[in-house]
Order: structure tokens, then sequence, then C-alpha cells
């Protein structure tokens, strides 16, 4: 046995911060660190300067000034004498709205663009694919555009719904008006209307939309009950009860009868002198983004819905059909499940992605958060600084938002590796 | 029993009948296409479908498009010629607005007398990138660089072009094709000088700016040699700071003296003069040479040990990417103002080139991190067990493995940032799709003409992003290394 003592620890050199690997990372980020803080003061230090120079000052005083312009579409009541903070709620709220449309319904037409392109149907496939290399490989604004060009070049306005013989008609069973201003669909209406829920702020929703809502979670978590039960009955015995029909009986039940309680039916669309009312005219810059973002995002979520399912070995298919599985339970309880864990990262960020792009709002005039806040509200008070800060904020909040809510279930459906 | 069984069979063949043709079902067309179009209902439900849109859409444009005029000098004279030619009330296109004001789409406001400076300046480029992309392949280069140098030189003397540019461009393409046969490595050095001769002939004005930037270059190389003597480390330091210091505070004072003292220059084009196609690429391609080495440090950061290094660059990462390019451009027009010193105004195409670099990278950034983290561990350490430093080991071993894995994600995000290209339409530059077609429309003898520049536009832009594709695809099958 030999002594092995602990070597002499060096005495401490200056040239140990630049050739030693302890201290080196050390010295590194002390010198990032003073870099950064350095540039952030100069750039608050201009600012500081330049807002000077024009007499101005940072504070948000303005949000509660009356902001005197109208908006198009308000999902929550609001006139001109409104504060521009209600103005820029309601941006948001738009952005939020066609934001989520647009992401269910790219998700469908993704879906079954995707499955479509793997479809045994030679000429089906051609078509979808070339569907997506030309959604994919031209810009958004043009899609945006033309589809604006198309609803107001070539829709006619709604005195062409007039007369006798009318030069045009309404589509989808008299339900659907389109025209070069709106587009008219049919709304709800209530035979025994309950009344609403007063919130304040002249925010108010209807009873019904909560009893609703209130009947459709009960019914999911009633049906997540008997899923439970009936896995536990499997565990045990082997067997597994039959419980589709419990299941549409509870998710379906109570709101057909809520339906047949509030008297809910469909008011059409009609033509009552130069304009369509009666139904709900929605905004055709709110239909030519929300379809433009539709089928442009589609585009890509079919891409991605084709590799998932692509990722998925012929052989799971296989086993499962060795198994006895049938073709559907083959599907629900094999391939989904993989394919899903491919497919939902990259949809999070064509989400994120739809979310986004939706700013494209500007090209077609539809009344979003860059619309109100960053458009009307910044050029009426001159605040660029805080308008923007404050609507970059939301942007960043939104799709923090967004993506820690689909990295949730993200997390649900992704493989347990232990 | 066998003689009872001869006597009663009357005829035995004894020769092979010959193979008969299979049953017209199974072969040829028409197996295809009840294989591929009617092998069920649903399947024949779906060609049904599949013909009905393809019938929708010949029955509605077809016609729109066999009746298109290709000459005529304003929209109304189209329809006339339309009228007089397939019968009152038929529809047609008129690409006549394409060949009209193909000048403006092309080069935006750029005086028509020196068209031939962006011409030459986009024919380098391939020239440029030569040697970058297509160092894999002797034939496909040869190709490229003497279709460039072919349809280049044709274009120069078509605009115009004084004779000693002439020469010049001659001399490059020329001389880069030789070059190609024996060096193909020594572009590089034209590759390398690329990015300044483009900003010069695209903006003009003196020649000492380039000189000088140049010179910052020598300085920092010298720096770099004196410094390497006392300690390798510092070398890279020195070179950094010496050229800073040059750029900073010499370089536009000596520029200015050396124009004084010997004028050199060509006429100089203000930004706003750009547009079209011109500005699209410009900014395309600027975002595109920047933004993948930002991205490559950025992801580099990422995942670096050094926890105040890492912090930063995922705020900064997540910060990009949280908020819609439109923003950042507005953050461009109307605050970048703010932030500067007073007095101080830059250039927008500039300023929009630096948004659409720090957006691009940020998306690279999380594209190459995947790559980088794609790769199996064994790599990391055998970079280490072979004793290579940090840089090294990126060099040599991570970098070329990460970025061939992650070459489709890298290619979708330059096809994504070349697309948003068309977004300074926003802050008022004129991109080709949006501003420009509608400065078109603004013109009399244009008014209401919507799709044909629409379409016009998005041809090229699919072409362009298609190949890009393309190109990312035939990319990862030349520098597949695994045998399949």
């Amino acid at each position: 046995m030999t002594d092995v003592s602990a070597p002499a620890t060096p005495p401490f050199r200056l040239s140990m911060l630049v050739y030693d690997r302890r201290y080196r990372s050390m010295t590194f980020q002390v010198i990032v660190f003073v870099l950064v803080m350095a540039f952030g003061w100069w750039l608050v230090n201009n600012t500081i300067q330049n807002l000077q120079a024009l007499g101005k000052d940072f504070n948000f005083g303005f949000l509660f000034q009356r902001a005197g312009y109208d908006l198009p579409q308000t999902p929550i009541p609001y006139t001109s004498d409104d504060t521009h903070l209600r103005a820029a709620i309601i941006g948001l709220m738009n952005t939020v709205i066609v934001s989520i449309l647009g992401c269910i319904a790219a998700t469908i037409v993704g879906v079954v663009v995707g499955v479509a392109r793997l479809s045994n149907n030679w000429l089906f496939a051609r078509l979808m694919t070339v569907y997506v290399e030309i959604f994919r490989n031209i810009p958004l604004l043009l899609w945006i555009l033309i589809i604006y060009a198309l609803f107001t070049e070539i829709l006619p306005a709604p005195s062409a719904y007039r007369g006798e013989d009318p030069a045009w008609s309404m589509v989808l069973f008299d339900n659907v008006a389109l025209t070069n201003r709106y587009t008219s669909i049919p709304a709800l209406g209530l035979t025994n209307d309950p009344g609403s829920l007063e919130l304040g702020a002249r925010v108010s929703v209807s009873w019904a939309l909560i009893a609703f809502m209130v009947v459709l979670i009960g019914g999911w978590m009633v049906r997540t009950a008997l899923h439970k039960r009936a896995q536990q009955i499997q565990d045990a015995t082997g067997q597994r009860p039959t419980t589709w029909w419990q299941t549409l009986a509870v998710m379906t039940v109570p709101s057909l009868f809520l339906i047949w309680f509030f008297g809910l039916h469909l008011l059409p669309p009609e033509l009552k002198g130069f304009n369509f009312s009666g139904g709900m005219n929605v905004d055709n810059s709110f239909v030519v983004l929300w379809l433009a973002l539709t089928l442009y995002t589609g585009a890509f979520i079919a891409e991605i819905v084709r590799a998932g399912i692509l990722a998925v070995s012929k052989g799971q298919s296989e086993a499962a059909f060795a198994l006895g599985l049938r073709p559907r339970r083959t599907m629900n309880l094999v391939i989904l499940p993989q394919a899903l864990r491919v497919i939902i990262p990259p949809l999070i960020s064509q989400f994120l992605n739809l979310t986004k792009n939706s700013s494209l709002a500007i090209a077609v005039g539809y009344m979003d958060l860059r619309g109100t806040l960053g458009g009307t509200t910044l050029n009426q008070t001159g605040r660029e600084l805080e308008a923007m800060v404050l609507m970059m904020a939301i942007y960043l909040a939104l799709s923090l938002i967004i993506s820690a809510g689909m990295n949730v279930f993200n997390s649900r459906v992704k493989l347990k590796e232990r | 029993m066998s003689e009872i069984h001869a006597e009663t069979v009357a005829f035995v063949r004894e020769t092979m009948l010959p193979a008969e043709a299979p049953p017209a079902r199974e072969a040829g067309a028409v197996k295809w296409l009840r294989e591929n179009l009617f092998s069920g209902p649903v399947n024949t439900l779906l060609t049904l479908l599949g013909l009905g849109i393809i019938w929708f859409l010949v029955s509605h444009f077809w016609d729109w498009f066999a009746h298109s005029v290709w000459s005529a000098n304003s929209l109304s004279e189209c329809r006339q010629i339309i009228a007089e030619t397939w019968g009152e009330g038929a529809r047609g296109a008129c690409f006549a607005v394409i060949r009209e004001r193909w000048n403006q789409y092309v080069y935006g406001f750029y005086p028509s007398d020196l068209y031939w400076r962006p011409t030459l300046v986009f024919g380098l480029l391939f020239v440029a990138l030569a040697p970058v992309l297509f160092s894999e392949s002797r034939s496909l280069r040869r190709l490229i660089l003497g279709l460039t140098t072919a349809v280049t030189l044709i274009l120069l003397v078509a605009l115009g072009t004084p004779v000693l540019w002439l020469i010049f461009a001659a001399a490059v393409t020329i001389g880069a094709s030789v070059i190609a046969e024996r060096h193909p490595l020594y572009l590089l050095i034209f590759s390398a000088l690329y990015p300044l001769l483009g900003v010069w002939l695209l903006w003009g004005g003196s020649i000492w700016g380039v000189i000088m930037v140049l010179v910052g270059f020598g300085l920092g190389w010298g720096a770099w040699l004196v410094a390497a003597r006392v300690s390798p480390m510092l070398s890279a330091v020195a070179a950094a700071l010496v050229a800073m210091i040059w750029w900073i505070g010499f370089a536009g004072a000596a520029a200015s003296d050396a124009q004084n003292l010997i004028p050199l220059g060509i006429t100089p084009v203000d930004s706003d003069q750009f547009g079209g196609f011109l500005l699209s690429i410009t900014i395309g391609v600027a975002g595109i040479a920047l933004s993948l080495p930002l991205g490559i440090v950025l992801a580099l950061a990422r995942r670096s040990d050094m926890f105040l290094v890492t912090s930063l660059a995922v705020m900064f990462i997540e910060f990009i990417r949280g908020v819609p390019l439109i923003t950042l451009l507005f953050v461009a027009s109307l605050l970048l103002n703010y932030f500067l010193p007073p007095g101080t105004n830059f250039d927008i195409i500039l300023r929009v080139i630096i948004m659409v670099t720090l957006f691009a990278a940020a998306y690279m950034a999380e594209v190459i991190r995947g790559g980088l983290a794609a790769l199996p561990k064994g790599q990391y350490e055998a970079a280490d067990a072979l004793g290579l430093d940090y840089w090294k080991a990126q060099r040599l071993i991570i970098l070329p493995q990460a970025l061939k894995i992650s070459i489709p994600g890298i290619v979708s995000t330059f096809i994504g940032m070349f697309k948003d290209t068309t977004l300074v339409t926003f802050v008022g530059l004129y991109d080709p799709l949006k501003s420009m077609s509608d400065a078109v429309r603004a013109s009399t003898s244009w008014k209401g003409i919507y799709w044909e520049p629409y379409i016009f536009v998005g041809v090229i832009f699919f072409l362009i992003c298609f190949g890009m594709s393309r190109y990312s695809m035939y990319l990862e099958r030349r520098l597949a290394r695994d045998h399949r």
C-alpha cells in the first residue's frame, strides 16, 4: 500500500479563470451577465431619453379613456363610449374565437385529408396530395386575400336574393345566405327563455347555456365513471359489461330533454328590406380569416396525421388482428394511442401557429387583438410602446397557455417509460 | 382397373396447352382501375367524389383559363379582345397584366437603367451557393453553374449592362465554372465575399464602405495571429474586439475620407425603391443566411450546462416563438427608434431583416436542438474520449450529424420564413403579393384585376418553396450514410 495523499491544491492564480475548466464557465457566465445587463441598461436608457425628447411617459392610463371607435363584431356589448380596455378585451375575445374555431376545423380537415392521402383510392389520394402541396407552399396571406376576393367580388349583395325569381338563392336547405358583406347563418331561439345571469360590466350568460354546459360536463363525468367501473369489472372477471347504450343515454338524453324543455330551435335568416335578419349575420372578415386559417393549417395537420399513422409499424395492426381484435378496437386500442404520441407534439405547434397567424386579420379588417389594441387604439392614443408591450405580453401569455394545456394532454398519451 | 380406364377415356392430350390470356378484368388497365379506383363501394364513392371535384374545377375555370389574353395594355382592352374573340359575355383571364407589369413585380421601383444590378446579384447567388448546396454532385454543380452562366450573361446583355460589368460577370461565372471542375472548395472564397458584393451592388454607393468592412476582417485576422502566440484562448476575443473597434470607431470615417480622396462608386439606390420579388428574395436570402448560424448558437446555448446561458436562451426563444411575426415587424417599424440612441435612424429593410432573422433563428434553434437531442449519447462521449475540446467536438463530430438529422426541419423553417416575407407589406414595404398588386390595381388601366396577379405571385412562391422542399429531400438522400 502506497500512501496516496491528495495532490496539493495549487494556489489560485488569475489565469485559472480562463484555463481551468472549473472556473472557466463561471468566468464566461459573469461576462455574459455583465454584457446582457449593459445591453439592457443601454436599451432602457435610450428609451427613457427618447420618451423624454418626445415629451411622453410610460403609463397605461390610456386604457381607461374613451375608445371612440366602433367594432363590427362584439361577443360582449360594446359601444364607442366604452374604454380602450374593453375594446382590447373584445379584440382578445375575437382572436380567441377565431383561433378556437380554426383549430377545431383545421383538425377535422387535417385528419380527413391525412387519412385520405393514405387511402387506396389512387385518384382521391392524388387530389389530396395536390391540395396539401399547394396550400403548404403558398403564403397564408395569399390565401386570405384570394378568399377575401372570392367573397367580395363573386358573391352578390343581399339584394340579389330579392324578388320573385332571385339571381341567388340560399344554400344548405335555405339556411345559409352568402353575401358580399356578411354570411347569414341560422340563430338559436328559445321558446321558454329562462333569462340570463348578469356577470356585471354588461356581460351576461344565458341560463340555458349554463344548463347545457352543466349537463354536458355532468354527462361526461358519468361516462368516465361508467367506463372506470366497466374496466374494474373487466379486470376482476375478464368480462367487460356492455356500456355503449348507457354512455349514449348519459350523453344525449339530458341534452335532448333540455332542448325540449327550453324549446330550442333554429331561426333561419330572412330577407327583410335590404338585409337579412332573424338569423345571425357573421361578418365576412371573420368567415374569410377562419376559412383561410382552416385550409392552410389543415394542410399542415394532414401531413402530421399522415406521418403519425405511417409511423405505426404494420406489425402492430397485424399483431392486433392476430389477437382477434376487431378493426375498430384495433384502431382505438393499438394504432391510435401510438399514432397520437407522434402526432400531438407537432399538432401543438400547429395550433400555436394558427393562433399567431390569426393576427393576419389585419389583411381583411377583422378586429382581433392586433386590430383593436395594436391598431386603432395605438393610432388614436399614440402610445406605441405601451400598446405593443401589452399586446406582445398577451400573445405570449396566450401561446404559453395553449402549449401548457396541450402539454398536459400530451403527457397523458405519452409512452410511459419506466 | 387401369385397363378399363384406358378403354373408356376417348382422348388424352399429349402436349401442353399454351397459356391462356388472363381474363380481361384481371389484367392491364381494367385490373388497375378495379384495384385502385373501384375496389369497393367506399372506394367507388371516393372516385366519384374526386371526379366531381375535378369536374367542378375544370368546368368553372377552364373557360376562363383557355380564353386568357397575354398582350394588352389595360383591363378594358383585355375584355374587348376576349369579347371579340370568344363572343359577348365570355369570361377570360387577363394575364397581360403580368407581361405589362413584369418589371414592377420583379424589381419594384428600382431604377430601370440599373435592372442589371439585381439581375447580376441574383445570378451570382447561384455561383455563391454552388459550393455550399451542390458540393455532393459534380454533374449537378456543372449543370447549375452552366445554366447560371448562360442565363445571367444573356439577361445582362439584354438589360444593357455596362461593358465593364459584363466582363466582370463573364469572368466570375465562367471562372467559377472552370475552378469548380478542379478545386470546388476555392469557390467558398467567392461565397464568403458574396454578401458584401451583393449588398454593394443592390444598394450601390461608394465601394470604400465595402473595402473598409473587409479591412476590419483583415485587422481581426491579424489580431488573431498576434494573440494566438500569447494564448489561443485570447485570440478569438482579440480578433472580435479589434474588428469591432475598427468597424464602430474608424471604418465610417475612413470610408468617407477615401471616397473624398478617390471617388469610386456606383449609383446609390434607396431602400424605398426596392419592391416585388427583389425585396422578397433579398429579405429571404439574408434571413436564411443569418438565421442558420444564429439558430445553431441559440441551440447550443440552450443545451449548455451553464445555467445563465441556458436560461437566457430559453427566454429569448420562447419569447420570439410566443408572439406573431407581425408584432415583431411592428416593433421594427414603430418601436426600434425608441430603443436606439436618439437621432439614429437606420434602414427599414435592414430592420425587417433583423426581425425576420431573429424570428426564424428561434424556430431554427428548436429544430437544431431536436437534432442535437436525437444524437446518441455515445457520440458526445466519444468526442470527449478523443480529448477534443467543446468547440472542436461540436464542429467535427456533433454538429455535422445533428444538422444532417435536422435538414427537413431546417428547410421547412426556411420555407416558412420565405413565405413570411410577404408580411412586410404591413410595415409599408412593397412585397409582391399585396402591396404590389394593390399598386397595380391603383392605376386606371388595371383597376379591378384581382385573380391574375394573385395567381402569378402564388405560382412563383409555389415554385420556389416546392423547389426548396424537393432539394431538401434530395439532400437527405445524398447525405444518408446508413445502408438501407
